[in-house]
């Protein structure tokens, strides 16, 4: 341990990684301490998994922990030796890019290819599945296209986009596959060109991040690893808002919901099953205390029935809010059990019900899928209208809000400046048993410009903003 | 005190002599374990070879394999020690009316009339044990606190006996398929290792392996097969144990080539629910109308 730059790099590093919102605790920060120094510390994938296996201990913050890990220790190991990156444009301190695509200075030996040539050895590379020359191209392609200017403040996101914009990599993947039919001795069928097709994207994908790494290390290399950690901090997939989720985000929101679900039905089956006793049942315990000649002896209790409640899901899928609508609706009828009878219904300026799709479907992401684009919601112009979709709710299923319903609203109340028709909500909690409002919006932009939900929630129980899967998790837990 | 392996390298290559191909993940995770003296935490998803890298392991360090299935009401008794009670009655009632009580009692809570369960067993063991946990999310979670001690102290508590410490850190693995978040003191205790289906390089070589008699293109072929099936949206996603029968039909059918049809007909090894096998085979065929009668 008398290696203290090293001692200091893993410091921070493990700062770092509980301010991107993974829980390290100090006895797993002295285990990586312990673990690095049986590793050779030049073998960068063995301290990758040294220091992963101790301090990450959830697979979904497996990815957090990779971006981390690159931006501190990305010019440790020795494929990235400073040389190489001081011989990037950095260092020299080149104005702007000349214009894009223009071949810029220092760029070592791939730097005098046109780009006809450089698209073709790009072709070749992927078609071969040529790692090596895959990961020189990526280099090449960031150094000439993402048009990287010292202490400008963009983040890595617009460098990338650059590069990908210039590198077509839809087409590429189309030219890959004519290639490979061309190549094929007779036609390809379906199934082959199938796997051709997942091939190619795969290597593609891989590519993507090769840039993607190489874009990153640049950057680092221009500002220095804290200011750099900072930027690339991304939420964990639990934390990240519905709202503003990018496409990938997206994606890994779906892929979380599955584990989610399920841990969530079996944590409830079980709260169920290991449910206390019921209340005392006076009657029983007094029939029973007979034959102790009325000395009421042997307590009788109640069967545990909590009651399971009837859920009535109104929701909000203009633009905005789908995302939002499409998790919660999803989460709700996964853990569908713990309900007598759940009902949704969707809305824009109109409002249909949309029961019949989850009903005897064993894919819930289809029957949600098919609730966006199916569902008949739009009344005069597809703009959201809360106080009409709540009127044409209360006129049509009105008479089904009973005693033992929950009703569940989930939108921000941006009303368009319509009428809000708030005494429909008002009338709803005196008949229902509880009214919530979900909101995917962060509290403090409540009730600005043409939100409403101040005026709706007065009526309501319970007024609760959920902008992600924690917050989600956490009301559907506190609903049954 | 005597590590079992050299280098990282040295456990790769000792466990694919033992059929078990690891990536480097797994090697590092095992060959740390090993210098830090730590319980491994193996998660992922079902039928990607946690147990089984127990197993191997456990063979390649020569290690019995002391293995605890857990399951919803596992308890102290079942999982740790228990009391020969019947034994212990025995001895009261042969003693007879003469006998000095505390005498008696001393010898009643001896070692003699201790039933040791597995964590006990592989504590005591004299010779190289590897301790396997299977499941552990299937404990509850106050269940769980009775690994808490071995796992960080290698020793039991007996009340009546005292502390029964190792003579050796035994290997541990506990496996879990994350049907529950596991609780942080038992996760702070272990490395975590996340064991994800492999890649396809990976997932050929294993077959390859494993599947005795079927040839290079074959298995390529599967390989791809299977990757793309996984890429599907699917409700459970082929394994790698369902992707070694699959390929293992294959072989014993004849098949040197698999095309929709073959793929069609077999697709049932691979998937499990009905809604995953009209997926799949929909993107098996070659037209799409041709599979409402293929299919059905």
């Amino acid at each position: 341990m008398e290696d203290t730059p090293l001692l200091n790099l893993l410091s921070g590093f493990i700062v770092e990684l509980r301010q991107a919102g993974l829980p390290v605790s100090l006895t797993e920060n002295l285990d990586a301490m312990e673990a690095v120094t049986h590793i050779p510390i030049h073998d960068r994938d063995a301290f990758k998994y040294a220091l992963g296996s101790t301090l990450v201990k959830n697979h979904a913050h497996w990815r957090t922990f990779e971006v981390v890990f690159e931006v501190y220790f990305s010019m440790r190991g020795d494929e990235y030796s400073l040389a190489e990156v001081g011989e990037g444009d950095e260092a020299e301190g080149e104005p702007g890019p000349p214009g894009e695509g223009a071949p810029q200075g220092g760029g070592g030996a791939m730097s005098g290819l046109t780009p006809e040539q450089l698209a073709e050895m790009l072709m070749k590379a992927l078609m071969n599945g040529d790692q090596a020359m895959l990961r020189a191209l990526a280099r090449q392609a960031v150094m000439r296209y993402a048009g990287m200017e010292p202490g400008r403040p963009v983040g890595g996101t617009y460098y990338l986009y650059r590069t990908l914009r210039n590198l077509d990599l839809d087409g590429v993947l189309e030219d890959l596959m004519d290639a490979a039919r061309d190549e094929a001795p007779e036609d390809l069928t379906q199934l082959e060109e199938r796997l051709e097709r997942d091939e190619f994207s795969d290597r593609i994908e891989q590519l993507k991040q090769e840039i993607e790494a190489e874009i990153r290390r640049r950057l680092v290399a221009d500002r220095g690893i804290e200011a750099m950690a900072r930027t690339l901090r991304k939420p964990l997939p639990e934390d990240v808002d519905f709202m503003h989720a990018s496409r990938e985000e997206m994606a890994d929101l779906r892929k979380a919901i599955y584990p989610l679900t399920r841990k969530l039905a079996v944590r409830l089956a079980r709260k169920r099953r290991h449910g206390r006793k019921g209340p005392l049942d006076f009657r029983n315990t007094i029939r029973h205390s007979l034959s102790y000649g009325g000395v009421p002896a042997e307590p009788k209790f109640r069967f545990p029935r909590p009651a399971k409640p009837e859920i009535m899901v109104v929701a909000d899928i203009s633009g905005s809010v789908a995302a939002f609508a499409r998790f919660t609706l999803h989460l709700v009828y996964a853990i569908s059990g713990q309900f007598s009878k759940v009902r949704s219904f969707v809305f824009i300026d109109g409002l249909d019900e949309v029961t019949g799709f989850f009903e005897g479907v064993e894919d819930i992401g289809e029957a949600v899928h098919r609730v966006n684009t199916e569902a008949d919601v739009v009344w005069v112009d597809g703009h959201s209208d809360y106080g009409h979709a709540f009127g044409v709710f209360w006129e049509r299923f009105g008479k089904d809000v009973g005693p033992k319903t929950t009703v569940m609203i989930l939108g921000d109340a941006r009303n368009n400046y319509h009428a809000s028709q708030s005494w429909i909500i008002k009338d709803m909690q005196h008949k229902a048993r509880k009214v919530y409002w979900l909101n995917p919006e962060p509290r403090a932009y409540w009730d600005t410009g043409d939100s409403i939900v101040g005026e709706y929630s007065t009526h309501c129980e319970g007024t609760f903003e959920v902008r992600n899967l924690r917050q989600l998790e956490a009301f559907v837990e506190k609903l049954v | 005190m005597d590590f079992r392996f050299e280098d990282v390298d040295g456990v790769r290559t000792s466990l694919s002599e033992a059929n078990y191909l690891a990536d480097d993940g797994i090697a590092g995770v095992v060959y740390l374990a090993d210098r830090l003296g730590k319980p491994i935490l193996v998660e992922g998803p079902a039928g990607t070879g946690k147990t089984q890298l127990a197993q191997s392991v456990a063979e390649i360090t020569g290690a019995r394999l002391i293995r605890l299935q857990c399951y919803e009401g596992l308890d102290e008794s079942k999982a740790l020690y228990e009391w020969n009670y019947k034994k212990q009655l025995l001895r009261i009632q042969a003693s007879g009316d003469d006998n000095d009580w505390s005498e008696i009692e001393d010898d009643l809570f001896s070692e003699e009339f201790l039933l040791t369960r597995p964590l006990l067993e592989a504590i005591r063991a004299e010779d190289p044990v590897l301790l396997l946990v299977d499941e552990v999310d299937r404990l509850e979670v106050e269940t769980e606190a009775l690994l808490l001690e071995i796992l960080s102290e290698y020793q039991v508590s007996i009340p009546e006996l005292g502390t029964v410490k190792a003579n050796q850190v035994p290997l541990v693995f506990l496996t879990s398929n994350a049907t529950r978040e596991l609780s942080e003191a038992l996760k702070r205790r272990c490395l975590y290792l996340y064991i994800d289906y492999p890649d396809l390089e990976r997932e050929r070589e294993i077959v390859m392996a494993k599947v005795p008699g079927i040839d290079a293109n074959l298995a390529d072929q599967v390989a791809r097969i299977v990757r793309s099936v996984r890429q599907l949206d699917l409700k459970k996603s082929p394994s790698v144990s369902e992707t070694l029968d699959w390929a293992r039909t294959l072989v014993l059918l004849g098949i040197s080539k698999v095309d929709a049809q073959a793929a069609t007909d077999t697709v049932n090894i691979l998937l499990k629910y009905r809604t995953d096998i009209d997926k799949a085979v929909k993107e098996f065929a070659d037209r799409p109308d041709d599979l409402v009668d293929g299919g059905a």
